[in-house]
């Protein structure tokens, strides 16, 4: 048995000892860190929510409770839907799209100014002054935009004490601070793989196609976007995951009015200590994120192995 | 429809280096022209001066002469092939042919039937539907001029198309190059350091050398009567004979070297003096090892060193008295069975059918 697997290709290949390391992480992060507790909170969402002494005892038992209340609130309601937590996760969805796409809009001129216009010292010095701000944490950053956006904050202050405006504008409450603060969270993880997929561009099938006649629009649309597209699939899915699961960003800037899905989430394990409700509200964003990338990239006509070419 | 292509005092610099210096040239309409020369001697600069892709420092590009200062690539009425072809990999031949017509916002149908046109020109009739990377590489070839001729220009400039090619097929691109230029008629302008393409394709080259044009002229004119050292050596081989002019007869100068006197012809425009260094040339084709009843005005003798045989050619390789190398080719139809290694021999060659021109620095192979 042992010779068995010493004897295969991987093992010959790579060595003995880097084959075992390779196997050994793989197998702990995949069954450890992914299948584990995955599973495990698949199993909570399906049980009903009772003290840990209880569990195994006649109340801990398998329910679609948390689901259903996702969908028709309490057993108590008079509403024929959940319109809160409905509306929250509708929400959550539809604005990590517009999101997503912002980031796209802002993303792409400035990569391919990185990528194709700027001298090699100058694109240096444009990545490097992009990663620096990263630096820094993501709450911290939030905060620092909160500063800015507050009612009594930095630009409010300013409009008003040169006079351009009498009263501050609401950012906070029209949750303007928080779209800001969505976009530039993981704004990163959209330029990165724009920048690579246009950088592999051959600068001479840009210049071709200017040749034959074609406008820079047309380039754009004809040579440039297609071939980025593996790149803008990747970063737009990147960039939605991680909004559509932002909760450090929401928790500082979202007006005090409005709840982010993951918020809704943070509640139920955190302040209502019901974790298996929480665990379906997880389960059901992971689900639905996921069915929407899929469609989008059917849409979009893009297979998922061009993602990480 | 052609054009004639003119560059007037053109140069070009980035920072202090000039990639292209005062270059006046004039390509007639309808002409096949070469720019000839080694790997960053800037012909690929003026080859974008004439495209649009880089502004003249100084002077100016004409094409029908119109001057074409701030007009874009996309305006001039110039195609371009790229060296590695530049073909659009996620299109189809026909959408890479048709590409020129669709950004000008030609009907579908009108695009169908000009690509259809122009496959047939390549001969790859019904493969318009494949993508790029299923043809092959002459294919692809034929595709980027098909593609380039599709806007019909008045122009179509080349950038070394075929150095990718293997030899047989670079030797066929060459005539089927040719005889579209004849079909399209229009100017083309070809860059290449390859001078047995120049030579078979051109009606003219233009030899270039650091930015400068070293010679213009017909193909057989450059070949023969090369105006500089470096012309002489980068056009074909030349064995070059360094030494003084003693004695000027008519348009021939004698030139004393290490090894003894020879004749040699001057060129009208490089009039020589008793006294000036130079250097005579002498092909290894015009080399003959003297037969009986054959009467050489030069005479050289030789030590052979090492052979080669290429096929059509033997090439021999010898020394000189004073150690200076030189080579000479026998068709392979002559026996040369007594000629071996040590061997002493002499060598005859006609004064008409050598160059003598004043010294200057050499191509380096």
């Amino acid at each position: 048995m042992n010779n068995f697997l010493f004897t295969q290709p991987f093992f010959k290949k790579n060595g003995k000892a880097v084959a075992i390391y390779f196997l050994v992480a793989i197998i702990f992060w995949f069954v450890f860190l992914v299948i584990i507790p995955q599973f495990y909170m698949l199993d909570l969402s399906f049980r009903t929510n009772v003290p840990p002494l209880a569990r195994g005892g006649p109340e801990d038992y398998y329910t679609f409770e948390h689901y259903s209340h996702f969908i028709f609130g309490s057993k108590t309601a008079t509403d024929a839907f959940n319109f809160v937590d409905l509306g929250v996760f509708g929400r959550t969805i539809f604005v990590s799209m517009l999101v997503t796409i912002a980031n796209l809009l802002f993303c792409y001129p400035i990569a391919f100014y990185i990528a194709k216009i700027a001298n090699p010292s100058t694109a240096r010095l444009l990545i490097v002054s992009l990663i620096i701000p990263f630096w820094i944490n993501e709450l911290l950053r939030s905060f620092a935009l909160r500063i800015l956006f507050a009612n009594e904050g930095v630009i409010n202050n300013f409009l008003t004490g040169v006079g351009i405006l009498d009263q501050g504008i609401l950012f906070i409450t029209y949750d303007i601070g928080l779209y800001t603060g969505l976009i530039y969270a993981y704004i990163l993880l959209m330029m990165f793989p724009l920048y690579n997929a246009i950088e592999s561009l051959d600068i001479n099938q840009i210049e071709a196609a200017k040749d034959l006649g074609s406008s820079s629009f047309r380039t754009h649309w004809r040579i440039v976007i297609p071939h980025a597209k593996p790149g803008i699939v990747s970063g737009c899915t990147m960039v939605f995951m991680l909004t559509v699961g932002a909760l450090a960003t929401p928790v500082v800037l979202s007006s005090p009015n409005t709840l982010w899905f993951p918020q809704l989430i943070y509640q139920w394990f955190n302040m209502n200590d019901n974790w298996s409700r929480g665990s379906a509200y997880s389960i059901i964003l992971l689900i639905v994120s996921v069915i929407f990338v899929l469609t989008m990239m059917r849409i979009f006509k893009v297979r998922i192995g061009e993602i990480i070419k | 429809m052609s054009a004639d292509v003119e560059l007037s005092e053109v140069s070009v610099t980035f920072g202090s280096f000039y990639a292209a210096k005062n270059v006046n040239v004039k390509v007639n309409g309808g002409e096949f022209f070469s720019f000839l020369g080694p790997s960053g001697c800037g012909k690929t600069t003026l080859l974008r001066a004439i495209s649009g892709f880089q502004e003249p420092s100084e002077g100016k590009v004409l094409i029908d002469n119109k001057d074409m200062s701030g007009i874009g690539p996309n305006k001039r009425p110039t195609a371009l092939i790229f060296q590695n072809l530049a073909l659009f990999p996620l299109m189809s031949v026909s959408e890479n042919i048709a590409f020129s017509l669709e950004v000008r916002g030609v009907s579908k149908e009108e695009r169908k039937k000009r690509a259809d046109e122009l496959l047939e020109l390549i001969a790859l009739e019904g493969q318009g539907d494949k993508k790029v990377h299923q043809l092959s590489g002459g294919q692809k070839q034929r595709v980027a001029i098909a593609r380039a001729l599709a806007v019909e220009p008045k122009v179509l400039l080349l950038d070394e198309p075929l150095s990718a090619l293997d030899l047989k097929l670079r030797q066929r691109m060459r005539t089927e190059l040719r005889e579209i230029q004849k079909r399209v008629n229009i100017t083309f302008i070809y860059i290449t350091h390859d001078q047995g393409e120049a030579l078979t394709m051109s009606d003219r080259i233009a030899v270039m050398n650091e930015g400068e044009l070293e010679q213009i002229g017909k193909c057989d004119e450059v070949y023969n009567n090369p105006l500089t050292p470096f012309v002489a050596t980068f056009v074909g081989e030349n064995n070059p004979l360094y030494g003084k002019v003693t004695g000027i007869e008519g348009d021939k100068a004698k030139i004393e070297t290490a090894d003894g006197q020879y004749l040699a012809t001057m060129n009208e425009s490089k009039k020589l003096n008793i006294g000036d260094e130079s250097i005579a040339f002498v092909r290894p084709e015009t080399l003959f090892i003297p037969r009986d009843g054959d009467n050489f005005d030069n005479k050289i003798d030789v030590n052979i060193e090492s052979f080669e045989f290429e096929g059509n050619l033997k090439n021999f390789y010898a020394s000189l008295k004073s150690g200076a190398k030189i080579k000479f080719s026998v068709p392979n139809a002559i026996d040369t069975s007594s000629i071996t290694s040590g061997s002493s021999i002499v060598l005859g060659f006609e004064s008409s059918k050598s160059v003598i021109l004043p010294k200057a620095s050499l191509a380096i192979d």
